[in-house]
């Protein structure tokens, strides 16, 4: 409508645009698009370094492998709150090492150890406990299969943290298809509410000290709940009312046909996925299972596609998905399978030895399939300086 | 292109209609301000523009409202986004992604436009509203003033014929102010755009209106007419329209240039008045034009205030008791990486009113946080009486000092004005009743039973500052009290906190409020980038600087008046 009234002043708008949206702010933004790495290859890139931690429970392997995620993080993360979560994650981590190991000392384990590091004074339980046991021997053994399972599970973690520092979950959501958008949106807006309140509360708590009252300890917390929740709700609402008012929710007019269609595309496709499922999980439906379970697959994504015309949505700027997010992806699931080989070839290395104890040697070629996960700090850019 | 025709609107479980008899029009391209003491309904009438009312709050809308000929009534918000604009009170609530590009996408995305279009506006928009080094930022770490350039840049990019703006510039700092109030007045000139917009601020909006709709009372109708026309007869008036009507000036003069042009016999006047009885507010005149150092700390030039300046410098060397309500030194505050404050030296005077100036982000809020203790100064010495804030145990501290936070709904945690009151009371370890008693003589006829959350925004304030002053700190600090007020409730504000300085309490404003700084502080000091950068009597400091000189000094210059009581009394 106003595009002939564009103001005269403004920069870098006064020249005619007429081919598309790559002409009209030159080299700059062509050269950002670049350096634009996909958001999924950064979260199969991280989710294949997942995978290749849980192929093995040597620790000098899992250290590696977070190491080289850290690297990468450390070097490539953008400067948005959301690359922030990584601390979080590594926390997380250490939480899920550490009860880990609490476990095994207080549970003990059916492990038969010979290095009794400690005695634990052990509870007598009734008969129908039979099998659990409390106190007792904690055994060098125990502890050490319960720190290489801990560390396992611990990188994985820190895995899928690494991939919500570089890629926030709401850029991959901009890949999602048209008919599912606006679930996603709720699903984002919905995570939001969360670091919202944590900020809310310690805003009310530090209030607290203004009325005399102590801001520390539980009580504190438990008081100002209500009026965190209240505030929190009140704002979501009044992003309802913004969303609403900037068009979210839209639908276009599709004839009734487009609609049914839709409707029965979307319906038989999931209950064929159910059936295929079902047929490939039981005994005797191993000849029908796989074929319904790709034919209701596809008849799900054709209702989806069908159903994303109801939606008129366009996207700004799509993540496109280029060479090099191809080789971050690939460098991530390279490790994966060259470690998921290296298990099956060479597993007295991968999986060291607990009984007997024996010291972890470092495997040289899965140390050096794992160093290939440092390919993405070499093939993307840094990120910017915050301006 | 916005058309009431006999609206009303009734909230579900109200006794009276919110607004009613609304009928005018906005003819295209035209700014109408929408001007009214708080609670007469004006968010409500943005509201039915948008269709949010009655779509979304609920409620019931008699009439009609018709945006570019689509009635609101079979039109929802989202089928209307395409040609209304609707940025709300807070920007933070408005924003669906988390950077500037994609916020000012968004809308677009939601159209369906195609990606080239897209493409252009945004970067069109970008440097429209001046946002092009932002782009990539997230919007969380954004100032006041660019998030709410970015709320009207992500509503202006699908191109709306009509923009609704409730408040745009209350939060802002003066200079944030003219640019987002620049920016508007551009779209109405360059690109036709209509804009209907409610703003407390008149001082700040009124020249760029085209036409004023005046919502007098609750309930009534509409009073549509010029600037001028509305501004003789409103209850609300910036100060400009103050002066106007105190010197019968006609047609009343809407802007400084205009009442300036008019001013010359006043000038006169006043200064005729003033040699005659070279007393009232006369030392301010008499005093040199000093130029303004970083630690200069004046007490109050008042009536009487030499007398206290004399004895409280006298108690510095006899007694060891401090003379200060707080004295701040090399203060210096770091978060993260940002120096927050840097090297500050400050002492308040018991019965001072100091109001604390700068941009967004200039480091208010910091300095007041760290008098209370709620920040910790990473090096330097705080001292609130005899007592170090982050050290002392709350129930001791509220005592010493109390602060009012930006949003004094974080104070208030029952569910009663009573309840809050008694709660009040065991946290001040205060007589029970004091509290009541405060809220009965600062808030007359507010029912126990009251719930806070229903209380209007100066309302909440006042209560906020009751529970505040249950414990008689001899320090209380705002932070931008007037924020949502409208003038009657900040010229009660006003006498509230002379009353409390004249009983020698110590008071510290944040506020962005030039007029406000003018009628209440005896000091001014301007902070910029968390540094001390002018320390002084206000009118010294007010009147040098463009963007802070309140409007009455600035048609008044070069003699020194700040506000138009000042002025009335001299010409009494």
């Amino acid at each position: 409508m106003a595009e002939q009234h564009r103001p005269k002043g403004a920069r870098g708008t006064a020249r005619p645009a007429p081919h598309g949206p790559q002409t009209n702010d030159g080299a700059h933004h062509r050269a950002q698009l670049r350096a634009q790495t996909h958001p999924g290859a950064w979260w199969l890139w991280s989710l294949a370094l997942g995978t290749a931690a849980t192929r093995t429970t040597n620790p000098l392997l899992l250290t590696l492998l977070i190491t080289v995620s850290a690297y990468v993080v450390a070097t490539r993360r953008p400067a948005t709150p959301w690359s922030r979560s990584y601390g979080a994650f590594v926390k997380l981590a250490l939480a899920v090492l550490l009860i880990r190991l609490l476990f095994a000392i207080t549970l003990g384990s059916p492990l038969p150890g010979t290095h009794t590091l400690l005695t634990l004074p052990e509870v007598p339980l009734p008969d129908w406990a039979q099998g659990i046991r409390l106190g007792g021997k904690v055994t060098a053994e125990t502890l050490v299969f319960a720190l290489y399972d801990g560390l396992k599970l611990a990188t994985l973690l820190i895995c899928v943290g690494a991939a919500n520092a570089l890629a926030s979950p709401t850029r991959l959501l901009k890949s999602l298809p048209g008919a599912l958008y606006e679930t996603g949106v709720a699903v984002v807006v919905a995570l939001t509410f969360a670091p919202h309140l944590i900020a809310d509360a310690q805003r009310l708590r530090a209030a607290r000290r203004l009325r005399g009252r102590p801001d520390r300890g539980i009580r504190g917390l438990f008081q100002v709940g209500l009026p965190v929740l209240e505030g929190a709700l009140e704002r979501s609402v009044a992003l309802a009312a913004a969303m609403d008012a900037r068009g979210y929710g839209r639908t276009a007019q599709v004839p009734r046909a487009v609609r049914r269609t839709t409707a029965a595309l979307t319906l038989t496709g999931l209950l064929g996925v159910c059936a295929g499922t079902y047929g490939l999980l039981t005994a005797e439906g191993g000849t029908y299972g796989l074929p319904v379970l790709l034919a209701g697959l596809a008849a799900a994504l054709a209702g989806l596609w069908l159903g994303g015309r109801r939606t008129p949505r366009t996207r700004y700027r799509p993540d496109t998905w280029n060479p090099r997010s191809c080789l971050i992806a690939a460098s991530g699931a390279a490790v994966a399978a060259l470690l998921t080989l290296a298990a099956s070839t060479d597993p007295t290395a991968l999986h060291p030895g607990v009984i007997p104890l024996v010291a972890p040697t470092l495997p040289l070629w899965p140390a050096a399939a794992v160093l290939l996960g440092l390919l993405p700090a070499f093939l993307t850019a840094p990120p910017k300086e915050p301006s | 292109m916005i058309r009431f025709e006999d609206v009303s609107v009734i909230y579900d479980g109200a006794a009276e209609p919110t607004i009613q008899g609304v009928d005018f029009e906005v003819p295209e391209g035209e700014l109408v301000l929408l001007v009214g003491p708080s609670g007469v309904g004006k968010s409500t009438l943005l509201g039915a523009v948008s269709g949010l009312v009655p779509h979304f709050t609920g409620g019931t809308l008699r009439g009609r409202v018709t945006v570019a000929g689509r009635d609101t009534r079979t039109h929802k918000p989202r089928e209307l986004a395409d040609v209304v604009g609707t940025v709300g009170q807070d920007p933070l609530s408005h924003f669906v992604t988390d950077t500037v590009e994609d916020e000012l996408a968004y809308g677009m995305e939601s159209l369906g436009l195609a990606p080239d279009v897209m493409r252009r506006r945004v970067e069109e928009t970008l440097d429209l509203l001046g946002l092009a080094d932002l782009r990539h930022r997230p919007i969380a770490t954004l100032s006041g003033g660019q998030q709410q350039r970015v709320a009207i840049g992500s509503v202006l990019t699908p191109h709306p014929s009509v923009l609704v703006l409730d408040e745009p510039t209350s939060a802002l700092d003066p200079a944030a102010a003219e640019e987002v109030l620049a920016v508007l007045q551009r779209l109405v000139h360059d690109l036709g755009t209509t804009i209907l917009m409610a703003e407390h601020r008149l001082e700040r909006v009124i020249q760029y209106a085209d036409r004023i709709a005046l919502l007098p009372t609750p309930g009534a109708p509409p009073i549509l007419g010029t600037p001028a026309e509305v501004m003789a007869v409103s209850p609300v008036y910036p100060p400009v329209v103050a002066l106007g009507r105190l010197a019968a000036w006609t047609p009343l003069p809407l802007t400084v240039r205009d009442a300036r042009r008019r001013a010359a016999e006043l000038r006169e006047r006043l200064k005729e008045r003033h040699d005659i009885a070279a007393q009232g507010r006369g030392e301010l005149r008499d005093q040199p034009q000093q130029t303004r150092t970083r630690q200069q700390s004046t007490p109050p030039e008042l009536l009487g205030a030499t007398h206290r300046r004399w004895f409280s410098r006298k108690r510095t060397h006899t007694t060891s008791k401090p003379p200060c309500a707080a004295e701040i030194q090399a203060l210096t505050v770091t978060r993260g990486r940002i120096q927050a404050l840097r090297h500050i030296n400050l002492s308040i005077t018991p019965g001072e009113t100091i109001a604390l100036m700068g941009r967004n982000g200039a480091g208010k809020s910091t300095l007041l946080s760290t008098l209370v203790g709620l920040v910790q100064p990473t090096s330097g010495s705080v001292r609130v009486g005899d007592a170090t804030p982050h050290r002392t145990p709350p129930p001791d501290l509220v005592r010493r000092v109390g602060l009012v936070p930006q949003e004094p709904r974080d104070l208030l945690y029952a569910d009663t004005v009573a309840a809050e009151c008694t709660a009040a009371d065991a946290d001040a370890g205060a007589a029970p009743g004091t509290c009541r008693a405060l809220v009965s003589e600062l808030l007359p006829g507010i029912t126990d039973d009251t719930h806070p959350r229903d209380l209007s925004e100066g309302q909440r304030l006042t209560l906020a500052l009751a529970v505040v002053l249950t414990a008689r700190p001899p320090l209380l600090l705002l932070d931008e009290p007037t924020r949502g007020l409208d003038y009657a409730a900040k010229s009660r504000l006003v006498t509230l906190l002379r009353e409390l300085a004249a009983e020698g309490h110590a008071i510290v404003l944040a506020t962005h409020d030039v007029e406000l700084a003018a009628e209440l502080a005896h000091r001014v000091i301007l902070l910029a980038e968390g540094e001390v950068i002018a320390d002084g009597p206000t009118a010294d400091v007010v009147v040098s600087s463009p963007s802070f000189a309140p409007q009455v000094t600035k048609i008044l210059a070069p003699q020194q008046w700040l506000t138009v009581a000042q002025v009335r009394k001299a010409l009494s």
